[in-house]
């Protein structure tokens, strides 16, 4: 049972981990879709 | 008053088309159909009418190339609205858009966006709405009834004898973690990824967009970034475990008597996993690094192409002739690979979630005792011997023996 809990809580903490670091990395859709050219939204 | 009157009219004409239409459709389908009159092209000179388009459309062969590659100055005369505007007219600009001949030059997006028209994306479109739910569907559902059927005439697998009151150990921490870690993700993987395919055909209809859309960006977050979970317990399940999932001939013995699920009172005998489980053990990891990899092609966009490669090589290697396919396409636009890894990510993982439905049910309901070994990681002794007697053995041999001491012993003799 103790395993299961730590698992299902690394499976948490992988998740958010991978999130924060494609972004970070710049592999979101729209910063994969935009240029020097192209502006999405006002940023 | 005039000009109102012709609106009136026009846009009564335009209700009533479709129905006009569906009318004459049924009516040729009663009729038999046999009749299919020489397509006449010479209102766009030769060019593609309507008709050719909606058949095509419909999945029929249509000339549609007829005039491809023509001599411009022999192009069709400017005839009527759809007639060619001599040598280089629209709707050569369009073909070569479709056909992907047209030299096209974005400002940003690489290759993919220079793909404006896509053709084959309707082929994948309709199989991922229609074949692919309804088999992918029916794949798990028929697994679902076909355990509920085994499971009322066979019931729960017991322990056949009279239980020791001891346990041994049979999975440490870490390997209950492992597999943990890979099942709890795999289980959201796979039901946010019905989520993702099937909810335009059932979460819409019955609780509308609103709900829809909340439950596909809570998928989508899920499903991406739960994956790595998944990936990490797929390399650490295979690392602790593949030692102990070789063939040998003890399998053949097991396989012969069906594992001796099917009858009360047979055990076969079988080490630390028998042939049934090392089925599960490779179907997860080769179905489960399968699916990683087509998987990767899909969270990174247009980044890992696999098709066109493995298709080459299956090509050379003479595979979809022998099954009697054409070669398959060893071209693919930017978008057709990452069609296939969809198609492909998709239909092995239906395989592998009804063959985890099955582990899933034998792993709980299905057997007394087993579900202890990943739960606390101690078994019954009894469950031990009935299910897996030579690793007992080992157990036993290895308890009997007296522990090394903590001085440097030297490798046993
Ligand atoms: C609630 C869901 C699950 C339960 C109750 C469960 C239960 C179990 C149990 C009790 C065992 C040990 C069998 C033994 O002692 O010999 C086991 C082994 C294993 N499980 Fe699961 N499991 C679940 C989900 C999954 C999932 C989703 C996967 C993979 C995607 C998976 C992959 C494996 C593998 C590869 C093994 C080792 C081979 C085998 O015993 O078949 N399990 N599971």
């Amino acid at each position: 049972m103790k395993a299961m809990l730590s698992a299902f809580a690394a499976t948490a903490i992988i998740a958010v981990v991978a999130w924060y670091g494609l972004h970070e990395a710049g592999f979101s859709a729209g910063e994969q879709n935009a240029g020097e050219s192209v502006r999405l939204g006002d940023e | 008053m005039y000009r109102l009157f012709l609106i009136c009219l026009l846009s009564l004409t335009m209700l009533a088309a479709p129905g006009v239409q569906a009318q004459d459709a049924s009516q040729g389908a009663t009729e038999g159909a046999t009749e299919s009159p020489q397509a006449d092209r010479s209102a766009t000179g030769g060019a593609q009418t309507l008709e050719d388009i909606m058949a095509r459309q419909r999945g029929e062969e249509v000339p549609d190339r007829a005039r491809a590659g023509e001599d411009p100055d022999s192009a069709g005369a400017m005839v009527g609205q759809l007639g060619a505007l001599g040598g280089s007219s629209d709707s050569d600009v369009w073909s070569a858009l479709r056909y992907g001949t047209a030299d096209v030059t974005v400002s940003s997006g690489g290759a993919p966006a220079r793909v404006l028209i896509q053709d084959n994306g309707m082929w994948w479109l309709n199989f991922r709405q229609g074949p692919l739910i309804k088999y992918g569907g029916w794949l798990l559902l028929g697994t679902i009834a076909l355990l509920a059927l085994f499971f009322l005439i066979r019931g729960r697998i017991r322990i056949d004898g009279e239980k020791t009151g001891r346990t041994v150990t049979r999975f440490k921490f870490i390997e209950r973690f492992a597999h943990w870690l890979m099942a709890g993700s795999f289980i959201l993987l796979g039901l946010t990824g019905l989520v993702v395919l099937m909810g335009r055909k059932f979460i819409i209809p019955t609780f509308g967009h609103e709900a829809f859309a909340t439950a596909a960006v809570a998928s989508k977050w899920i499903h991406n970034n739960v994956s790595w979970a998944f990936m990490v317990g797929l390399v650490l399940a295979f690392v602790f475990w593949v030692a102990h999932n070789i063939p040998n001939k003890t399998d053949l013995k097991w396989i012969a008597v069906g594992g001796g699920i099917f009858k009360k009172g047979v055990h076969p005998p079988a080490k630390k996993f028998n042939a049934g489980q090392k089925m599960i053990f490779w179907s997860v990891i080769i179905l489960g690094a399968s699916i990683s990899a087509s998987g990767l092609s899909l969270l990174f966009p247009f980044e890992l192409p696999m098709f066109a490669k493995t298709f080459g090589i299956l090509n050379d290697m003479g595979v979809p002739q022998l099954l009697g396919f054409g070669a398959l396409p060893e071209q693919l636009a930017p978008h057709e690979e990452m069609q296939y890894a969809q198609l492909w990510h998709a239909i092995v993982s239906f395989v592998l979630m009804a063959i985890i439905i099955a582990h899933i049910y034998i792993g709980s309901v299905g057997m007394e005792g087993a579900y202890d070994a990943m739960g606390s990681g101690q078994v019954e002794e009894q469950w031990a011997r009935e299910h897996h007697s030579l690793w007992l053995d080992e157990v036993k041999q290895r308890e009997g023996e007296p522990k090394p001491a903590n001085t440097a012993t030297t490798p046993a003799e």
